[in-house]
């Protein structure tokens, strides 16, 4: 480029030292993490000198080796975080599944629809969007008590598609937009009823767009706490409600370890997802702003 | 399309939002006119050995009996919304009427829950939200001066803090700040003050609580802003630049008009997101010295056998008035726009 090599050299140093320090910032805390939850408490939150974190001494003092499990086995095996991952993985695979299914079909008749009502339902879907979660969770407990529905995985499920439609909407919307009209008209003057060349046509070139809401959906459901720890009951909780019951119990026993180890479990799913759909996640914030 | 395929198609959609949308809306409002029974007290005489007395204790039979017939608890009318613990009428009015200068009145109030926590949401909002964008803004002009090799790796790192679970990731910065962590730590030793802590310090909270906010925030500018600048149209770019115009002209005069809608909508989403701050004040366990709005609910709601949910209820409605109000601009330009394109 040709900005780039008449850019000063003073200047460049301080871009570079900027950028230098936000990566640090972005990622020392996630790695100092890590690393620390292979060590005992006395390590980590070490009163004497963060050093001892890096170099493991009293870790070396307590099990003979500068890293251990302990953390781990503790939350995973004694305290069940097992099954607290399985519960994710039943609430995050559910509600990404069912939010794109109906998603998919609401956001192409907007799409598609040139009528007053489909601008107002949008509309409404903004406001919905805006609403604090814990607000719409407090008018969910009276009635889910009185119909005994409360504390089960479903009932959860069905609430995080629920609250999570108005973006999918949005999102959808804003990527069947972006494909050409003709293109299901077509379909139909050759025969298909309108759910046929929805089916068969406009999905097909729709996978890019599908994946990417389906990666929003799946973090919405991942990271929601508000939601989960009001909603499950003690034997259904998903990861992050049981990373917040660590916190008052376990903690006060001195096993904060253990929330140590559950925090970086929860985050791994993460990192990897990051990993692979980086692309994915970056257009998705994207087209929601270019079109919204 | 026709009427009838549209409603075939988006009805699962509007059933789910009905459903679990507007009807708990409905019922939060319905919810905030009620409050709680009070306890069924009865008084029964225990007798032993050395005597009888007298023992009173919450009658629990009449208390099902009573909740299975009211579930919803006394009619009370706007007492939830009026009572301390909400907009604290009568406290304000006593505050007004007998003080010792501005400084008494502002202390009283923030002492009072929903006047600290609507404090701490606001400014936890109205500061994040352009700190954010302006360091989002700021990594996303560095990133694109790196060299191709180096962008994608440095991309990576910076959309974590966005990714990450809110409660995870505020609770990743708790434990650093912790006395005993590396960075609370350090702080103690920097400062010279060996007391320093989240817990002791009410201005250290509300600041590392918003310095939270801006790492987990400034990403989601920044990936927006980032991708905005790749269609800054370079032959303005040029032209600005053999007129004379500086770097930071060009900055000025080019490339913040070209960003600015995409700005505005990057300024409503966060507002949005930022109004419902929860997770950073339970990581953080911060709730000693800063609350939100979000928190009061959730604090209502998280009592084991006593729920609250008239004054749970009271305060999700004056926060979703909160949203609304927050709302009312955008709205009402769309409004606006639509009225035109009607016309």
């Amino acid at each position: 480029m040709s900005v780039a090599t008449r850019r000063p050299a003073a200047l460049n140093a301080l871009i570079l030292a900027f950028l230098v320090i936000w990566v640090i910032a972005a990622a020392f805390p996630f790695a100092w993490t890590v690393w620390g939850s292979f060590k005992v408490e006395a390590d980590f939150f070490s009163r004497q000198s963060w050093w001892m974190a890096i170099e493991g001494t009293r870790t070396q003092a307590q099990t003979g080796s500068a890293f251990t499990l302990a953390g781990y086995e503790g939350a995973w095996v004694k305290n069940e975080f097992w099954k607290a991952a399985i519960n994710t993985l039943i609430v995050t695979l559910s509600v990404t599944i069912i939010s794109l299914t109906i998603g998919t079909l609401g956001g192409y008749a907007l799409a598609r629809s040139g009528y007053r009502y489909a601008f107002w339902i949008l509309i409404a879907a903004l406001i919905f969007r805006a609403m604090p979660h814990i607000t719409l969770v407090s008018g969910y407990m009276l009635p889910f008590f009185q119909l005994n529905i409360w504390g089960v995985l479903p009932t959860t499920i069905i609430v995080l598609v629920a609250i999570n439609q108005p973006f999918t909407l949005w999102m959808l919307h804003s990527f069947f937009l972006s494909i050409p009209k003709d293109l299901d008209e077509s379909a139909m003057v050759d025969g298909c009823t309108r759910f046929q060349a929805f089916r068969m046509v406009i999905i097909p070139v729709m996978w890019p767009g599908v994946i990417t809401t389906g990666l929003f959906s799946f973090l919405l459901g991942y990271n929601d706490f508000a939601v989960t720890s009001m909603l499950l009951a003690q034997e259904n909780q998903t990861m992050v409600p049981k990373i917040a019951s660590f916190l008052g119990s376990i903690q006060n026993e001195g096993n904060v370890m253990f929330a140590v180890a559950a925090v970086v479990s929860a985050t791994v799913p993460l990192f990897i997802l990051v990993l692979f759909f980086q692309r994915q996640i970056v257009s998705g914030l994207t087209a929601g702003a270019v079109k919204g | 399309m026709p009427h009838r395929t549209f409603f075939f198609f988006i009805f699962p959609s509007i059933l789910a939002m009905v459903l679990f949308i507007t009807l708990p809306i409905v019922s939060v409002v319905v919810q905030s006119l009620f409050v709680q029974h009070e306890a069924v007290l009865i008084t029964v005489e225990n007798c032993d050995p050395f005597g009888c007395s007298e023992q009173t204790r919450v009658d629990t039979e009449a208390m099902a009996k009573l909740e299975a017939e009211q579930p919803l608890g006394q009619f009370a009318g706007f007492s939830n919304y009026l009572n301390r613990n909400h907009l604290a009428v009568d406290e304000i009015g006593a505050i007004f009427a007998d003080n010792q200068g501005f400084g008494d009145i502002v202390s009283r109030i923030f002492n009072l829950p929903f006047y600290k926590a609507l404090s701490f949401t606001l400014v936890y909002c109205f500061l994040v939200t352009p700190l954010a964008m302006g360091l989002g803004f700021a990594i996303a002009l560095a990133v694109n001066t790196l060299p191709g090799l180096l962008k994608g790796p440095t991309i990576f790192v910076s959309i974590l803090p966005m990714i990450i679970t809110p409660l995870v990731g505020s609770l990743i910065l708790a434990w650093m700040f912790n006395p005993s962590g590396i960075l609370g730590a350090s702080l103690q030793s920097l400062t010279g003050d060996p007391g320093l802590s989240l817990r002791a310090s009410p201005v250290l909270t509300w600041i590392v609580l918003l310095v939270y906010g801006v790492w987990t925030n400034g990403p989601f500018s920044f990936v927006v802003f980032y991708a905005g600048l790749q269609t800054v149209p370079q032959d303005t770019v040029e032209s600005a630049k053999i007129d004379g115009a500086s770097r930071w002209e060009v900055i000025r005069h080019v490339i913040i008009p070209h960003l600015a809608p995409l700005a505005t909508f990057v300024a409503l989403v966060q507002l949005m997101d930022n109004f419902r701050v929860f997770e950073p004040i339970v990581g953080f366990s911060a709730e000693a010295n800063a609350t939100s709005l979000s928190w009061l609910v959730f604090n209502d709601l998280v009592g084991q056998d006593s729920q609250l949910f008239g004054s749970a209820a009271a305060t999700s409605v004056i926060t979703i008035v909160g949203v609304l109000i927050l709302l009312a601009p955008v709205l009402r330009r769309t409004w606006r726009e639509f009225n035109q394109k009607a016309v």
